[in-house]
């Protein structure tokens, strides 16, 4: 084990799968960076840091610093992989999904159904997702319900530097094209990250972050945090909560929910997407219909509002789902 | 005309093939028995083959909603295809995907498109892989081939796509397909560079090549200097235009209210590549009428059984619906 940042567990195992497999490149916007400049390569390593030192081991041609340009990052991402290797793509931010969408949702997601199996498109599309930096309307976006939502993707949202680099090392040794959504917020976030270069973690296996008999919260990304917190703050009061970390919207892991449910009988989700066909809807949807019988409360959905993301300090943290309305909600549905 | 008789021979099968099953999906399709949307490639058979006809199975393409002839060219099995467009289990996609999207990667066909200009990134992203792999023994560099049609240069993601292939130096090709009608209006209206394609690729730093799409020789003749340009590791992408024609609609059903009188009878007459092709090889007494027309029907009795085979073959049930997604966990 090693204590890391979740940004450079990220790295790193970018940087170890890149070593052991000469098919995976990556490609996104300054992941070099000063390419054209008095300054020269690698000025940047990605407003992230996420691939600095990349370019340096691994030469332009396995290191792609590409123009402004989305949907031509998302289309070759797609291209690449459909021409045998393993793409990791950076959209510098998720909200910019809505200038390439097509590149994704009709293309990449799609070709190997469309194609009736014959092809496989092993591309990982990494999207730093989420608010906290108070980037305002265009650049601070969750963005998992619209992905959750399309058919041929997976779907990632690692909430620990140990989860970033299981997840991520998974996600580029899979065949399917992944969405991994790393939370904007996280990035400085420590933890212990095991050393093990082959340390993968399975889709759609949910991880018990907390234990408890008396009420479920299911969370995703940085909500992974806060129900944490607010199960320990509950803790004191004696009320015990299962808080489970999804790992993988899609595919996901019903089971884990279902089972935690029909003991504790109480339900909260949250979800940073606004509150319409959101995971927290999803989900929701999901233990209506087949843990009906065990429920002794009304759902809980911890959500953001249906409003863009706000920029200013006050109205971002509003709009952001908090602990302390987690704990809220755990309560309320305790006191039904 | 630098092509012995067995290649002329292929080129020419190739383009009658082409042109034969798009006659016959065009009778076929006003029976109701094929569904969905179809769009026909005939008219444009010369530039498919005059471009694949360079191609090798590592070299790949990226093809449009008007596919059928891409994929001809580029190798995809006859029967495969028809049996796709009729929705057969035994498609080349399994019924998944039709006329819009048949694909064969393993004859570096990337699939047609059904995105007017979504093809571009892709094949750039192929591109970016043929460099990575770089040169064969013969220090050529497979390359990735974007066929966009007049409608597809006026896609924001055309653009970024030739930026980037410029940038990166990848060896990619923007084979850009004018006949003039983008779904159903004229290039004159709609490509604000003066109907000038090939122009834009210039803006963006490519060397480009304009051509005859109609003469099979010129676009073969054409593509032999931009293949040997963008096969030289180090120089980078090209564009190349090609003026040809569309004898059917956008679609199959399109009534076409849009053509001049006597339009299509013209460029039947004056513009059609495969009676070009004959003349050429005829007057030059390279083929014989005889030959051409044993390739003619040999064309047609393929179509002819691809035809009976896709009526007799098994459909997809409910059951495949679910297959073919989440393969790896």
């Amino acid at each position: 084990m090693a204590k890391l940042m979740y940004r450079d567990a990220i790295r790193n195992t970018i940087f170890q799968e890149m070593q052991r497999d000469e098919r995976v490149v990556v490609l996104g916007e300054d992941v070099v960076g000063g390419m054209g400049t008095a300054g020269g390569p690698e000025a940047i390593g990605g407003i992230w840091s996420t691939s600095v030192g990349l370019y340096e081991a691994f030469g332009p041609d396995r290191v792609i610093d590409t123009p402004i340009s989305e949907s031509a990052i998302m289309g070759a991402a797609g291209g690449l992989a459909l021409a045998g290797k393993r793409p990791v793509a950076e959209i510098m931010f998720a909200d910019f999904l809505g200038v390439c969408m097509d590149q994704l949702w009709n293309q990449i997601a799609k070709f190997r159904y469309m194609f009736g199996g014959k092809s496989i498109c092993p591309a990982v599309i990494r999207m730093p997702a989420g608010a906290g930096y108070n980037a305002a309307a265009q650049h601070s976006q969750m963005i998992s319900q619209f992905v959750t939502n399309m058919p041929g993707l997976k779907v990632v949202m690692p909430a620990t530097p140990a989860d970033a680099c299981g997840l991520l090392r998974q996600a580029i040794r899979d065949d399917d094209p992944v969405v991994f959504l790393e939370h904007k917020f996280l990035y400085a976030m420590s933890g212990e990250v095991p050393d093990d270069p082959d340390y993968c973690i399975p889709f759609g296996h949910a991880r018990l972050a907390r234990a408890g008999e008396d009420v479920t919260i299911v969370a995703s990304g940085m909500m992974v945090g806060y129900a944490e917190t607010a199960a320990d703050d509950l803790a004191h009061d004696g009320i015990g909560c299962d808080v489970i970390d999804l790992r993988t919207t899609s595919p996901l892991d019903e089971e884990a929910i279902l089972d935690s449910v029909e003991v504790t009988g109480r339900l909260v989700i949250v979800d940073e997407a606004p509150p319409r066909c959101n995971l927290a809807t999803d989900i929701a949807a999901l233990v209506a219909g087949k843990a009906f019988a065990s429920l002794k409360a009304p759902v809980e959905m911890v959500t953001a509002p249906h409003t863009p993301v706000p920029f200013a300090r006050e109205l971002e943290g509003a709009y952001l789902p908090s602990p302390v309305k987690v704990a809220a909600a755990v309560r309320k549905t305790l006191a039904y | 005309m630098q092509l012995n008789r067995e290649a002329l021979t292929r080129a020419y099968r190739q383009m009658k093939l082409i042109r034969e099953f798009e006659e016959r999906l065009h009778e076929e399709i006003q029976t109701g028995e094929i569904a969905g949307f179809t769009h026909l490639y005939c008219g444009q058979e010369a530039v498919a083959v005059g471009v694949c006809e360079h191609l090798s199975e590592r070299d790949k393409i990226v093809s449009t909603h008007r596919g059928h002839g891409h994929c001809l060219a580029k190798g995809c099995d006859v029967e495969g295809m028809m049996k796709e467009i009729w929705g057969s289990q035994e498609g080349l996609c399994n019924g998944k995907g039709g006329s819009m999207h048949i694909a064969d990667i393993d004859k570096g066909m990337l699939g047609a498109n059904g995105i007017v200009g979504a093809g571009a990134p892709i094949a750039v992203g192929a591109a970016l892989s043929n460099k990575i792999d770089g040169p064969d023994e013969n220090g050529r560099l497979a390359v990735s081939i974007a066929f966009s049609g007049d409608g597809a240069c006026n896609q924001g993601t055309t653009f970024e796509a030739m930026n980037l292939a410029v940038v990166t130096k990848a060896p990619a090709i923007f084979v850009f397909e004018n006949n003039h009608y983008s779904e159903h209006t004229g290039d004159a209206y709609a490509v604000g560079t003066s109907n000038d394609i090939a122009s834009r690729a210039e803006a963006f730093g490519m060397k480009v090549w304009r051509a005859s799409g109609v003469d099979f020789f010129s676009v073969y003749d054409c593509m032999r200097e931009v293949l040997e340009f963008v096969r030289t590791p180090g120089n980078g992408p090209a564009a190349v235009e090609f003026d040809t024609e569309r004898f059917f609609g956008h679609f199959e059903g399109d009534p076409q209210r849009y053509r001049g009188k006597g339009e299509l009878d013209r460029l039947r007459a004056e513009r059609d590549c495969i009676k070009i092709f004959r003349a050429s090889v005829t007057g030059a007494k390279l083929l014989e009428d005889a030959d051409l027309d044993a390739i003619d029907a040999n064309a047609l009795a393929a179509i002819e059984k691809a035809v009976e085979e896709s009526r007799k073959a098994p459909r997809p049930t409910a059951e495949n619906v679910l297959e073919n997604v989440y393969i790896s966990y």
